[in-house]
């Protein structure tokens, strides 16, 4: 199952990178990015790989939107 | 209203569920859209977004998990394999009780079989560095998501000289089955909710030819409930002006031209074959096997092992829930013989199968 959450990249070491979302952490291969990945940078993480990496504004908006889960009853 | 809070607000919801309302105000006919992900298939379900719509807007669920779509012989070889002294299998979790034809993972594990769940493919190379007396078998099944993060796998493991890791494979591509289910008059599909993550890797332009050649309305959406909600107005805007192409809802993440890198690597292991998919059939082309240059990472020709012969489970509707012609609720056993704890398909089972995100929310 996906998740759509985006990690900050918080280091970097070769295609080892290591991201991190309100305090979880997870290993995050670079090798499937073409684009040049820095720390700082968001990424979205598909079973210990980086799959794409998101502008920051766009990485915020995720992130907002994830936060506000709605639960079923709210949404009636 | 900022653009964040925008996002966050349950009015806005709401708000796109009215727009949808009065966008096809007045229209007789109902138009009918398919979401070919599990994620998206349980965000439906889970935040009851069917209920928001308007009677003229059906939303129908298709092959979109994985596992469930995987024939039954795949688990029966998984379990076979488990079986065989030396051989330890990894996996995802949602394989392990997904119902094989007379065992699962689950029930072999029980008995003592050596199967590990992991996060992540190179978890499982790790653990074959740790465990060079055996044999490591990632059990290797999902779309383009997923399949190049096996691939990255293998290379992992080649280019660290672990020669103890190997991958029972079973990957697929999804625009086949789009193609093949909206020629189906039965279905009368007017457009797809296109999956989001496989697409960050294909790009949105791979559904050009499902909007040319046979009219349909394509949408890339994301996960949120604000996600599919747009995006299903974005198809019924298409739909009411008569119009059929390409867009982008979840532009945060997917490109028109995808994750060229990722396909690259994909490439390079695994070749086009005619895979089986459960309920479908053989759909030339769909699945992905490793090429000749990689044989010696397959399980299935580095590992020979005898394989029960195959049995469906009789009752279950799973097949025909994968082309979206009938509901779980439709099934004589669901929620009766058929729940997550006792499931009969595959799709009572995996977290994105449409059984279980019936069961789960829809009832
Ligand atoms: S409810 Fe169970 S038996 Fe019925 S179609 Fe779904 S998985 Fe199969």
């Amino acid at each position: 199952m996906c998740v759509g959450v985006p990690m900050q990249v918080v280091s970097i070491d070769g295609d080892e990178a290591v991201a991190e979302i309100d305090g979880v952490r997870r290993e995050a291969s670079l090798m499937l990015l073409a684009e040049p990945v820095a720390v700082g940078d968001y990424v979205i993480v598909h079973a210990g790989f980086a799959i794409s990496r998101l502008d920051e504004a766009d990485a915020q908006e995720t992130l907002a939107m994830m936060r506000e889960v709605f639960s079923p009853e709210e949404m009636g | 209203m900022n653009y964040l809070d925008a996002f966050k607000s349950r009015d806005v919801v709401l708000g796109l569920a009215e727009r949808i309302r009065l966008l096809v105000a007045g229209r007789a006919e109902p138009m009918t859209f398919m979401e070919v992900c599990g994620t998206h298939t349980m965000a439906i379900y889970q935040y009851g977004i069917r209920s928001l719509l308007p009677p003229q807007v059906r939303l129908i669920s298709g092959p979109g998990c994985p596992v469930c779509v995987t024939p039954n012989g795949y688990l029966d070889r998984a379990v076979a394999l488990s079986r065989l002294p030396g051989v330890t299998i990894a996996t995802f979790g949602d394989l392990l009780r997904v119902p094989g034809s007379s065992s699962s993972l689950m029930e072999e594990r029980a008995r003592g079989g050596d199967i590990r769940v992991v996060y992540s493919p190179l978890d499982a190379v790790a653990l074959a560095a740790k465990l060079p007396e055996r044999k490591v078998v990632f059990l290797g099944v999902g779309f383009e998501t997923t399949a190049p993060t096996i691939a990255g796998s293998i290379l992992t493991a080649e280019k660290r000289g672990v020669e103890n890791y190997f991958v029972l494979t079973s990957h697929k591509t999804m625009p086949r089955p789009m193609e093949l289910l909206s020629a189906d008059p039965e279905l009368a599909i007017d457009g797809y909710l296109c999956p989001a993550h496989v697409s960050a890797v294909i790009g949105a332009d791979a559904y050009a030819f499902l909007a040319e050649r046979y009219g349909l309305a394509c949408v890339v959406t994301g996960f949120e409930p604000a996600d599919v909600l747009q995006g299903v107005e974005m198809l019924a805007r298409q739909v009411m002006a008569g119009e059929h192409r390409v867009e982008i809802q979840y532009s945060r993440v997917v490109k028109p031209e995808g994750n060229g890198r990722a396909r690259e690597v994909m490439a390079q292991l695994f070749e086009p074959y005619d895979a089986d998919w459960r309920g479908i059939g053989v759909i030339p082309g769909s699945g992905l096997r490793l090429s000749e240059r990689y044989a010696r990472f397959d399980a299935a020709c580095a590992i020979p092992v005898d394989v029960e012969e195959l049995r469906e489970h009789a009752g279950c509707r799973c097949g025909e829930v994968l082309k979206g012609k009938v509901s779980p609720f439709d099934c004589p056993l669901f929620a009766t013989a058929c729940s997550p704890e006792a499931p009969v398909g595959a799709c009572m089972v995996s977290s994105e199968g449409t059984c279980a995100a019936a069961y789960k929310y829809g009832r």
